[in-house]
């Protein structure tokens, strides 16, 4: 699928690799035979209309939902047939940010961010503080929220607290649900400098399924176009602005895309760079 | 994390170590290994000995050049470090890093705990302030709950004169719910609990010739008595708690608070029906454990002291009047009002929690099933009282 784009550099790790995913709910089919590419230490911004299956990939890839066909291979596990030890140490190397924070509502703050630390690891309550503290600090929320409820965050605190869950294992990929949606644009632009920032210092690699294209330009290094149950295009989104199929058009360039970025004169460079559209249409 | 590997990096895993060294500039610590979280204890013991090994140097240099990985936990061990030998008046300088390490460095840094305000009061205090709580909130739960019953009465009578209002098809639904599908358990228990009362009557009465009195013994208990009770304690249980979970969970995700902006009461929507439901169901209820619980009678006698069918309802007959029938049937409305008050309160006290859902599901059942038990005693002394 993949080669659609310019080929990355061959000797680019893959950690997860889909192929031929099908997956569907009763005779309806939501993926088809789809391929998908994550190389390590990328941003991947993943995209589609509503409804088209965006979550539903995501979940799959977890080993949330069940597939009918395909392989899925996560660090060079086929995720089918992991021993319970290896599901462990998957599990201790990927985080996940739901859509709607999924936080344990019975925990505090302090105790959320703690829980798989304290599973996975045997630190000491000191150490297991203190690193909750400085996880607080490192999404931007200051120390008196550890003693909070989830019930009582708002819901741009409440991405924050579950992004710091996530980060809590220091995870090689990371997984991003709709990250800055509902919250304010500046928080949504820390949001993005935050991520970027992490995958600078860490190495991260991010899957980020969005509607933002802010966030899209801002830190993607690749964008996943997700429709007609197949990823359609993946590429730079330099590439992706030239496409000409007609939902990535309409995409980028409503009322809502590029146009109203170009307007505020931040004008993507990629725009100017002389790329030619690949076959972005399948 | 330019190394790449397709193999699990975390486990194999290098010990992160530190090692000292004075030189003339000051204590040299280098750090060695992988600083990472995975690493668990042994990055404790690591972040430890950094501050132990250097805490009586002027001057520390942080050598970070033999650093093979660091994340955010690596970050805060050696930041914190920085910070701690900072404060006992050394002077800290990092040498060898790399910009990435800075960078984790700044953004993933030590933040001192702050000083916890919180004193705990003397264990005497705390216990009788404890105790003192628990009467204060069961003295406003039952404020509480009369003031619900008001308002519950009060939202009866203006829907009272208008029967377009009331919501039919719900109410049907929970009369399927609660009375229709609790029938087989129903049945099955109260039929236990007639042959056991009637067995345990023949064998103790039997000793003084009188096995056949047995049959007053379940009609009038079972009657008065044992087959309303086993039903309310039933029914608390198995329709107190889910609506008590059904309101709860509403309530958790803002479901109430929406019918309250649509000008809807969630009274008039969620509760009268749920409440009514119960009030027809519970008697109907009552009256097939009344009779389970003398069919079970009749079999036990029939079997351990050879009373016929045909015997036992004559007996039957003599001991008991159409008022034994009345007492029980006539308190199952009011212990219907009582399980439905307090499952739809403690629904309402629902607040974001699921750990709280569960604490307001059981209090729900604790409470229901007290009420249900302290109502029957309270019963038994008024028909005692008016000799009914």
């Amino acid at each position: 699928m993949n080669d659609a784009s310019p080929p990355p550099p061959s000797e680019r790790e893959v950690v997860i690799r889909v192929r031929g995913l099908k997956v569907g709910f009763g005779d309806h089919l939501v993926m088809d035979g789809l391929d998908l590419d994550l190389y390590r230490g990328e941003v991947l911004g993943f995209v589609g209309a509503s409804g088209a299956g965006k979550s539903v990939l995501t979940r799959t890839i977890l080993g949330l939902l069940h597939k009918q066909a395909g392989t899925i291979e996560v660090f060079g596990y086929d995720i089918d047939k992991l021993t319970p030890r290896e599901h462990l140490e998957v599990g201790e190397r990927w985080g996940v940010l739901f859509q709607e924070g999924a936080l344990f509502s019975s925990l505090t703050v302090r105790q959320n961010i703690q829980a798989p630390m304290r599973e996975h690891l045997g630190l000491s309550q000191e150490t297991l503080d203190g690193l909750a503290l400085q996880k607080l600090a490192l999404v931007g929320l200051p120390p008196e929220t550890a003693d909070k409820f989830p019930s009582e965050l708002s819901g741009g605190m409440t991405k924050r607290v579950s992004l710091a869950r996530a980060l809590a294992l220091d995870p090689e990929i990371v997984f991003l649900d709709e990250p800055t949606s509902g919250l304010d644009p500046i928080s949504a632009g820390d949001f993005d400098d935050l991520i970027g920032t992490l995958q600078k210092t860490l190495g991260l690699t991010v899957f980020m399924v969005t509607h933002d294209l802010d966030s899209l330009f801002a830190i993607c290094d690749r964008v996943a176009v997700l429709g007609h149950k197949k990823v359609i295009a993946a590429g730079p989104i330099s590439e992706l602005l030239l496409s000409d199929d007609p939902w990535l058009k309409s995409y980028f360039h409503g009322k809502r895309g590029v146009t109203r970025l170009l307007a505020a004169g931040d004008r993507p460079a990629a725009l100017a760079a002389d790329v030619r559209p690949q076959n972005a249409r399948r | 994390m330019s190394a790449v590997s397709a193999r699990p990096e975390r486990l194999v895993t290098t010990t992160p170590s530190v090692a000292r060294q004075d030189s003339q500039d000051g204590v040299v610590l280098s750090l060695a290994g992988e600083w990472i979280v995975g690493a668990g204890p042994q990055l404790e013991v690591a972040g430890a000995s950094l501050l132990s090994l250097a805490k009586d140097a002027k001057r520390v240099i942080l050598d970070l050049a033999g650093l093979q990985r660091m994340d955010t936990a690596g970050a805060w061990f050696i930041d914190r470090a920085q910070d701690e030998l900072a404060g006992a008046g050394a002077t800290v300088s990092y040498r060898g890093e790399q910009p990435k390490h800075d960078l984790l460095l700044k953004e993933a840094g030590y933040h001192p705990p702050a000083k916890s305000t919180l004193v705990h009061p003397a264990h005497t205090v705390a216990l009788l302030s404890a105790v003192g709580e628990t009467i204060y909130d069961s003295g406003v739960d039952f404020f509480d709950i009369v003031d619900y019953l008001g308002e519950v009465v009060v939202m009866f009578l203006r829907l009272a004169p208008q029967p377009w209002r009331w919501r039919w098809t719900p109410m049907v639904y929970h009369l399927e719910m609660y009375g229709l599908r609790s029938v087989p358990i129903i049945l099955l228990i109260n039929f236990l609990v007639g042959a056991i009362v009637t067995q345990q009557g023949i064998f103790q009465l039997a000793k003084f010739g009188a096995a056949d009195y047995a049959v007053s013994l379940v009609g009038v208990l079972g009657l008065r008595e044992l087959g309303v009770l086993m039903t309310s304690i039933m029914i608390a249980g198995r329709t107190g708690s889910s609506i008590t979970a059904e309101i709860g969970s509403m309530k958790m995700r803002e479901e109430i608070d929406a019918l309250k902006v649509m000008a809807l009461d969630p009274l008039e929507v969620l509760i009268i029906p749920r409440l009514i439901a119960l009030v027809i169901a519970l008697p109907l209820l009552t009256f097939l454990a009344d009779m389970a619980q003398m069919g079970g009678g009749l079999f036990v006698s029939w079997i351990y002291a050879g009373i016929t069918p045909a015997v036992f309802i004559t007996r039957l007959q003599n001991a008991i009047w159409v008022e034994t029938f009345l007492v029980g049937l006539i308190k199952a409305p009011f212990m219907a009002v009582v399980i439905g008050l307090i499952a739809a309160t403690e629904g309402m006290e629902v607040r974001g929690s699921a750990e709280s859902l569960g604490r307001c599901v059981t209090s729900s059942v604790v409470k229901s099933i007290f009420m249900v038990i302290v109502m029957d005693g309270l019963f038994a002394m008024f028909f005692a009282t008016v000799d009914y």
